[in-house]
């Protein structure tokens, strides 16, 4: 039976308030281990200030296949972008 | 290049599924893991993506080979930064080619036991600190050359490892042009030093790029699913043309009495490596083919005792939490 390290996701968040942002993965034995893994592996040059490690196994994620029924719905929707709109000029900056 | 002479894999897919796949792919649409795709696509990119891994770790080996015997403390911190950098490009590769099924251990013991390969680069010697030099110069450079367009790849992880990984390869490939510059205006033992890592290092750079693949089916194949941007030919030009000048300042001499400007086809002619001489290499048959594997199969063994010890320290604390809850 093979002794594989598992599998983690790596989030960083960059300097400037940005959200957390998915960098890559790697393995490590366990959480505190990833994190140090993290740092050296996706931090070496500034890019943030704060790292998440998750599982991937612990992670849930959509289909390929539901793309259609998950996405298209909102196509449709060209009234939720601003631009939809005519605003007089008169009216000024909306 | 770090992935020479990738044969594509044949595929037996549904005609159907095969050319929506190749239609995704000819409007530029990324393909990710859990997408359908040929079982050739699979295959190849595992081969490809792996034996581009390898080559960033193998290529730790002789870098590393200088880093306690430095000329500076800070040449020595550069470095040991550039040999990080390779081990981290190792580790975004190999994650990209585990997103198609294939397993770290395995993919690692497919180096060890010799059913995978590394860039045939690497089995050359750097036997002094101008090889160092060269190597950042000539192997990083000839590196990027395919690293960038690698960044519009088809297959999404592998374009996001090539785009986190030319963020990176510029340093390498200044750090050692820097290396190599303050060596070929030094003193005239220097400068032979200098001029003997060139002639050297020349041929085997230009042999990274493979033999000529403008006939080959399994290159046609590999550029139509956009895993493969440019002709092994196309790229070795390019690096001939970026590569003259830069010797030129240097004042050091490309050793190939043939090397010419060609002004109707607006590129250098030059001779072509020796191409026994890659096939041999390729074979095992090269300098360091042997130390470079027996060196990972060291690392590999001797730290096997630290990866059990980690991972069952990490269940017993798992296990304990547990318990507490
Ligand atoms: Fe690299
Ligand atoms: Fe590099």
């Amino acid at each position: 039976m093979k002794n594989e390290w598992p599998l983690w996701e790596i989030f960083i968040r960059g300097q400037h308030g940005m959200s957390h942002r998915h960098v890559g993965s790697l393995h490590a034995p366990d959480a505190e281990m990833a994190i140090k893994n993290a740092r050296d592996v996706y931090t070496r040059r500034n890019e943030g200030v704060s790292i998440w490690v998750v599982e991937a196994n612990h992670i849930a994620a959509s289909s390929p296949s539901d793309k259609g029924p998950l996405y298209e719905p909102s196509e449709s929707k060209v009234y939720r972008h601003p631009t939809f709109f005519d605003i007089p000029e008169e009216v000024g900056a909306m | 290049m770090y992935a020479q002479m990738i044969k594509s894999e044949a595929t037996q897919d549904d005609p159907e599924k095969l050319a929506a796949f190749q239609a995704r792919i000819d409007a530029g649409e990324k393909i990710e893991p859990k997408d359908w795709m040929p079982e050739g696509y699979r295959k190849t990119l595992i081969r490809q993506i792996g034996q581009h891994a390898h080559s960033e770790i193998v290529g730790q080996l002789p870098e590393g080979n200088w880093i306690t015997r430095a000329p500076t403390l800070e040449r020595k911190a550069i470095l040991l930064a550039k040999v990080q950098d390779e081990a981290g490009h190792g580790l975004y590769l190999y994650c990209a080619a585990e997103t198609l099924g294939v397993s770290r251990d395995e993919i690692t013991e497919m180096l060890l036991d010799g059913r995978m390969k590394y860039s045939s680069i690497f089995n050359y010697p750097t036997l002094n600190w101008a090889d160092i030099g060269a190597v950042g110069w000539l192997v990083d450079g000839a590196a990027i050359m395919n690293q960038v367009p690698l960044q519009r790849t088809s297959f999404g992880p592998y374009s996001r490892a090539m785009i986190r990984i030319c963020k990176e390869e510029s340093f390498h490939q200044r750090q050692g042009y820097d290396a190599i510059r303050q060596m070929a205006e030094g003193t005239p033992e220097q400068k032979k030093m200098a001029q003997d890592a060139l002639n050297r290092l020349w041929y085997p750079s230009l042999m990274m790029f493979g033999p000529s693949d403008k006939d080959s089916v399994h290159s046609a194949q590999s550029m139509a699913w956009k895993i493969k941007m440019n002709t092994n030919d196309e790229l070795r030009q390019k690096f001939v043309d970026q590569t003259v000048p830069q010797a030129e300042y240097l004042g050091l001499t490309i050793p190939d009495p043939d090397l010419k400007w060609n002004d109707e086809r607006g590129h250098y002619d030059y001779t072509d490596p020796d191409w026994s001489e890659f096939f041999d290499v390729i074979k095992g048959n090269g300098p360091c083919n042997v130390d470079r594997l027996a060196a990972r199969n060291k690392a590999w063994d001797d730290g096997a005792w630290v990866r059990d010890g980690l991972l069952a320290h990490a269940k017993k604390k798992a296990a304990r939490q547990h318990a507490a809850e």
